[in-house]
């Protein structure tokens, strides 16, 4: 079993570095990253231009597939990923931004996974009563609206409500209140006030499509054979449902967990702009309108790197649920 | 055939006292979203008394299931089920879910058709069975449950039973599969067990094993068996009773010995008259019996079976007969006691009973078999050159692991040196258990592709050799006609252009097209009116039959049977394979015929060859080989297919092979047979020795070969198990 | 399983009489039985879903298409005395900050995200049609490569790609976007059809085809592709609502459609520094944009259910 989550995961790996290497060739490609400087006033010279564009590894006169070899002797050798346009490294931003954005996709997907389940399994077992119809039409609401309006809708809704409380009940904006000071308790108190709504407009985004999953998992599951061969074993339909329904039914929630995993890193870096978190979002998209080639480098490659995890935490989760492919 | 009923049949135990379990006027109903209900079960009523064991036969839709699963209060919830179900005393209708949970898998307990898709994946099969135990007994420790359970494992005789317990069932083969069900459904001595089609998803030698350890767990539990299946054969050896369904509705039902001997309904009569006899098979033609059941949303007015009954009469058509005790007239000679015994409750539903019972009406007179074809072409048996001829064709197929770095682990020898040849109008039968490398034979022929290693010759031209033309032009000469007649036609295209299609290939114009198609359907019996209609308007013969028009199309020399009546309903076979024999004769063709049902095969065969393991292993007439098999294989094959006579079946000698299909990857030295073989168990370890080293070649044996080094000695094996199974029985 | 199978099997049997005549004992004439593409439509026009979506879409379509014509004000003109005004009798869905009425925007914005997901949502499944369906029927070395790159393109989210692609299509029409949308929007369909492919590839009546010499264009186009007709239209409607809400997440952090061209994702960027101030610049095209998507939702849903044979069973 080791040995073939292992193989699955030396798949992904090679895999994610192809992805990152090809999107820095695109990045290279798309972005031209000198034209920031002939917008100044005054216009630097050709020569410093030349000399900036050398010193972050990106002329463009370079051929691509050179600046993207060196780019990754760098990343083997120095473990750099070079500098930003601003100057500061690359390494040290995605450092101290990566934990913003990990800590709202990790509760974010975690508590959208289980409320998604519980209500999925809920939705099947009750297929067409009025939950089952409410969970259903929620989702597709839920689908039915991009990731950024969930988030401003979020905060015109805590607005109103702060405005009726008549104090500052739900703070959204940015990550923690700037110039707060006071014990570790009530910095985290603040941090985790911020952090509400971003978590609710992703959780919504996870429950909406893991529901939607598992509950159609588990209407197969509900006329699968061996739920009556429990039942005729002497299990009552619900007991026989929970121990024997549910626990094959996760069995297939293992990989949609990778599947979704896109859906919602992409959303949370949209949540995190709206909500003006300063994340790896931000810093990937600022690194697109700055056209700075080696951030984008840095957060694809980050990006990759999760992608990596959650797709061989998925094969370790399916392993662990399935017997079938243990050995 | 009433000659044939003797004392010999097992004593039927007394139907003394309350029955066991009583079922009355049970109806069971379920509403369609925006359709007509479906009436699945209509008012039957039957009983079952304490350790009998009753056989519900009936075709697929005729309710026998779904009143099974009523009694256990299985059902989906949507169906309305009527009527009354007594057990034990109790009205199992008005119990709860919750009730009824105490008594499901104590009292009652039951054993399903796929044991693949009846266990669940995720648990060992020790803890599935140790569940059943500490679900009605509480007091049993967790520890103690799954000694119990490798216990069970080892009564129902699987091998390593401490470590098989903690298996999972995608572990097990099918057989062990059902064993372990089978272990589950005694593991708290029930009063009433209920099979349904336990055996049908395994092949002939398995479900020969599973039948014998359903048996012993009868004997073991003194439970009362209800078995529920479509074969005739299955039942005629085990149950005391038979009960016959169709259409939702009990039509006859009796002692095996009577139903078998004297029915009276005409629909048993049709079936039993229908179903080809492995004794008697390839002397007579079978005798159809044409049409389908009605639909259940619709019946029709009167008898259920009238559209399709040949004596019916008007009164049929008007109310539907009720079921009854009918003539008291018996057979001449069945002795008086069991007489008296066996009519008192032999009741069936058929307005015409009468006259049937007191035979007024014969069973040929209901069901007259058919004339013979008159033979139109003088047969070039003697014809140089086969159609087919095949030498040593090889098929091995690598067994890799992983994705990027894929690495062979084995090797699969699905095909290992296979020779034979079909002469013009010739049928060869390929016999053998499903794994035993038949299908990858045939499709190795069909897409003629240059093979491994051997030969393949189609009109004596090697196909590997060919160019896109030639092969284009050979492959009008070769068809294949598929198992699953519902699978082999694209539901999106009107059935014309199905069987059109071949034409289109060969650059056929549409007019001509249809003119062809017009005179396919007209020679495989269906009305060429129909040529625009879909695959889903036919049933299953017909759409076979629309199979067999697409594979005439090209006007081929040779065709490839696939089982191509193993997913037919019994009643209709029998039409399918006269239709083959006719078309046989009409066209001069050629058919390599692939069955595991050797029945058929003897039906319809001139020759035979018996596969196991990629080789063949028996290869001769199909007289010969079936009145005198000589590899320990084939004796095993043939005892182990049950034969629909109750009297045969209880007097037969039988060669019961242990154990399961080694898996194809193995290497093993030797004979390959040699790890289930029953005779390679009674040499002498000389001869042992021999096998073991040498892989015997095939023989000629008279007319038949045989790869067998002890082919002399293959009357050791079948008195030796007779032996054995009166031992095993003595105490 | 096999009770439901029986139980259908018997339902859907059609009535029969036995034929008179000489055709041959086994001729059964059937009542016209249902086509599968007529129950399907039967089972669609049953559900309510279906209706409210279908109707709710026509309405939409309708008023995308006439609603600027019957009203006074266009997209770009300016009300200089009514400047971020929230709505009145004169303008419907009020103004912005520079007078521009917001809800011949919003009908503006509501025409070109419609056509962009009209063309990109069946444009990916024409792809993945094409893709899945090749790879799962020639399998062998085509297959492992098309699902390699299927794999490769899943790494990273499209939306991540679309914008880091997002300067090639910069100064290009909004067509180039479509096109891009399409081109990221097909792999996990393709992987479906793929699978789906292989599965039909061991039927009988596709290996009949083979063995027939039928050329695999052929067999693709008059058994595969037809047999899952009803998955690509399920996928093609979905594919809709991906695609606009693609567009609208692109525009909306400023990769997508650029001025002049208005969609709702840049009229809901313009609105969202206002949303908490003026939440009518927001709301309005937010609140419109939700309703179009979600009435494409129930079509699609609803067909799902049609086209799926066990749904709406009560399968406990």
């Amino acid at each position: 079993m080791a040995f073939y989550i292992f193989r699955r995961f030396v798949n992904y790996f090679i895999l994610s570095a192809i992805a990152t290497c090809l999107a820095y060739v695109v990045a290279s490609l798309a972005l031209d990253p000198a034209s920031k400087y002939y917008g100044r006033n005054p216009q630097p010279s050709k020569q410093t231009i030349t000399n900036i564009l050398n010193g972050l590894g990106v002329n463009p006169d370079v051929p691509v597939l050179e600046r993207l070899w060196n780019w990754i002797v760098n990343l083997v050798v120095h473990g750099s990923l070079g500098n930003t346009v601003g100057g500061t490294s690359v390494v040290d931003q995605i450092v101290s931004r990566s934990g913003v954005s990990l800590r709202l996709l990790l509760i974010g997907s975690v508590i959208g996974a289980i409320v998604g389940v519980t209500l999925g399994v809920w939705g099947a077992v009750r297929q067409y009563k009025f939950s089952d119809q409410v969970v259903t039409y929620g989702s597709y609401l839920v689908f039915a609206t991009p990731t950024f309006v969930i988030g401003v809708l979020l905060m015109i809704g805590a607005t109103a409500l702060n405005g009726a409380a008549g104090m500052q009940l739900i703070n959204f904006t940015g990550e923690y209140s700037a110039g707060l000071s006071g014990s570790w308790w009530d910095l985290t108190a603040d941090r985790a006030v911020h952090l509400l709504l971003p978590t609710v407009a992703l959780v919504l985004i996870g429950a909406a499509g893991y529901s939607r999953y598992q509950r159609s998992v588990m209407l197969d599951v509900l006329s699968a054979d061996y739920i009556r061969t429990a039942r005729a074993k002497g299990r009552s339909r619900n007991a026989a449902l929970v121990r024997h329904g549910v626990r094959v039914a996760l069995i297939p929630m293992s990989t949609f967990f990778a599947y979704s995993f896109g859906t919602l890193v992409s959303g949370s870096i949209m949540l995190e702009i709206v909500f003006s978190f300063h994340g790896m979002g931000e810093f990937t998209l600022n690194a697109i309108t700055q056209s700075d080639i080696n951030a984008v480098a840095g957060s694809t490659l980050f990006l990759a790197v999760l992608v990596l995890f959650s797709s061989t935490l998925s094969e370790v989760l399916y392993a662990a649920l399935d017997p079938r492919v243990r050995n | 055939m009433t000659d044939l009923v003797s004392a010999q049949g097992p004593s039927t135990p007394a139907r003394t006292g309350a029955p066991l379990l009583e079922v009355t006027d049970l109806s069971v109903t379920f509403p369609q979203r925006g359709g007509p209900d479906v009436n699945a079960v209509r008012g039957i009523s039957y009983q079952v008394h304490k350790g009998e064991f009753l056989g519900i036969v009936g075709e697929s839709g005729s309710g026998k299931s779904v009143s099974s699963l009523a009694l256990m209060g299985l059902l989906p919830s949507s169906a309305r089920v009527t009527g009354s179900i007594r057990f034990g005393g109790r009205s199992l209708l008005d119990l709860n879910d919750r009730q009824l949970s105490g008594i499901r898998g104590r009292e009652i307990s039951m054993i399903f058709q796929d044991p693949l898709s009846a266990l669940t994946p995720v648990y060992t099969v020790g803890d599935q069975i140790a569940e059943a135990l500490l679900l009605h007994d509480s007091a049993l420790g967790k520890r103690a449950a799954q000694a119990r359970a490798v216990e069970l494992l080892k009564i129902v005789g699987i091998p390593a039973p401490e470590r098989r317990a903690k298996a999972f069932p995608h572990e097990f083969s099918g057989g062990m599969r059902q064993r372990a069900m089978i272990a589950m459904s005694i593991a708290n001595d029930p009063q009433l067990i209920i099979a349904d089609e336990p055996t049908t998803a395994l092949d002939v030698t398995i479900q020969a094993q599973i039948l014998e350890v359903l048996e012993k767990a009868k004997e073991l539990t003194g439970a009362a068996v209800v078995l529920i299946t479509h074969d005739l054969g299955v039942v005629a050896g085990h149950a005391d009773r038979i009960a016959v369904m169709y259409a939702g509705k009990l039509v006859e039902n009796g002692t095996t010995t009577e139903v078998f001997a004297a029915p009276h309904m005409p629909y048993t009569i049709g079936l039993l008259r229908s179903v080809p006899n492995m004794q008697t098979a390839g002397t007579e033609r079978l005798v159809p019996l044409e049409g389908r059941p009605p639909s259940l949303t619709a019946l029709p007015r009167g008898c259920p079976f009238a559209a399709r009954c040949p004596i019916a009469i008007d009164v049929c058509r008007e109310t539907e007969p009720g079921l009854l005790v009918h003539g008291l007239t018996l057979p001449d000679d069945l002795p008086d006691d069991l007489a008296a015994e066996h009519v008192a409750d032999h009741v069936s539903a058929c307005h015409r009973s009468d006259e049937i019972a007191s035979g007024l009406l014969t069973r040929a007179d209901v069901f007259p078999r058919p004339a013979p074809l008159a033979v139109q072409h003088s047969r070039a048996r003697a014809e140089a050159e086969p159609v087919l001829s095949v030498t040593g064709l090889v098929r091995h197929f690598p067994l890799t692991k992983g994705g990027v770095f894929s690495r062979q682990i084995g090797t699969v020898r699905a095909v290992d040196g296979v020779s034979f040849s079909i002469q013009a109008g010739q049928t060869l039968g390929l016999v053998g258990e499903s794994g035993c490398g038949k299908s990858t034979t045939i499709l190795e022929i069909l897409e003629m592709t240059r093979p491994q290693a051997g030969r393949i010759l189609i009109d004596g031209k090697d196909v590997s050799g060919l160019g896109r033309a030639e092969l284009l032009r050979l492959r009008k000469d070769v068809q294949i006609v598929f198992q699953d007649p519902m699978a082999a036609l694209d539901p999106r295209l009107p059935i014309g252009d199905i069987i059109g299609e071949p034409l289109t290939v060969h650059g056929v114009k549409p007019d001509a097209r249809q003119g062809r198609v017009a005179e396919l359907l007209d020679l495989v019996g269906l009305d060429p009116q129909m040529a625009d209609r879909y695959p889903h308007e036919f049933s299953g013969g017909q759409r076979q039959r629309i199979g067999i028009a697409r594979a005439l199309a090209t006007n081929p020399r040779l065709v490839v049977l696939d089982e191509p009546v193993s997913a037919l309903d019994v009643s209709i076979q029998a039409g399918v394979i006269n239709l083959l024999e006719d078309l046989k004769e009409k066209l001069n063709l050629s058919y390599l015929f692939v069955a595991h049902d050797l029945a058929i095969v003897r039906q319809i065969a001139d020759t035979v060859a018996v596969m196991y393991l990629g080789r063949i292993v028996e290869y001769g007439p199909v007289a010969e080989v079936f009145a005198r098999p000589r590899h320990p294989y084939t004796q095993a094959l043939i005892s182990a297919a049950p034969i629909p006579d109750p009297v045969i079946e209880r007097s037969r000698k039988r060669v019961l092979l242990e154990g399961d299909l080694p898996s194809p990857t193995e290497q093993i030295d030797g004979c390959n047979f040699r790890s289930r073989c029953p005779l390679y168990t009674l040499l002498a370890d000389a001869d042992k020795a021999l096998c073991e080293t040498v892989d015997p070649a095939l023989r000629s044996h008279g007319q038949v070969e045989t790869a067998c080094h002890h082919v002399e000695r293959n009357d050791l094996a079948i008195s030796a198990s007779l032996a054995g199974r009166e031992d095993e029985l003595a105490p | 399983m096999s009770l439901l199978e029986e139980t259908n099997a018997a339902g859907g049997t059609p009535v029969v009489t036995p034929a008179p005549g000489p055709a041959g004992p086994d001729v059964i004439r059937s009542a016209k039985p249902l086509s599968r593409g007529r129950l399907i439509w039967r089972r669609l026009t049953q559900t309510s879903r279906f209706w409210v979506g279908a109707i709710a879409i026509a309405v939409i379509l309708l008023w995308a298409v006439l609603g600027p014509l019957l009203y006074p004000y266009n997209a770009t003109g300016r009300d200089p005395l009514n400047m971020g005004l929230g709505p009145t009798q004169l303008h419907w869905f009020g103004t912005n900050n520079i007078g521009q009425d917001l809800y011949a925007q919003t009908l503006v914005g509501l025409q070109k995200s419609i056509v962009i997901g009209l063309i990109a949502g069946p444009l990916g499944t024409l792809i993945a049609a094409v893709v899945g369906s090749v790879a799962g029927y020639m399998g062998g070395v085509v297959d492992r490569v098309l699902v390699w790159c299927i794999n490769l393109l899943l790494v990273l989210p499209s939306f991540i790609l679309l914008v880091i692609l997002s300067p090639l299509f910069k100064g290009l029409s909004w067509v180039f976007l479509t096109i891009f949308i399409a081109g990221f929007s097909w792999m996990i369909m393709a992987q479906v059809v793929r699978s789906q492919t292989k599965s039909l590839r061991d039927r009988d009546f596709v290996k009949a085809a083979r063995y027939m010499g039928v050329p695999m264009p052929t067999i693709l186009g008059r058994h595969i592709i037809p047999n899952i007709a009803s998955l690509l239209i399920i996928d093609a409607t979905l594919g809709v609502v991906a695609s606009i809400l693609a567009e609208t997440g692109l525009s909306y952090f400023g990769f997508g459609i650029r001025a002049p061209d208005v969609s709702l994702g840049t009229l809901l960027a313009e609105g969202t520094s206002a949303a908490v101030t003026r939440p009518w610049l927001f709301v309005f095209p937010a609140g419109v944009l939700i309703l179009t998507l979600f009435a494409v939702s129930l079509i699609g849903d609803a067909l799902r259910d049609a086209v799926d044979p066990t749904s709406g069973v009560n399968r406990d």
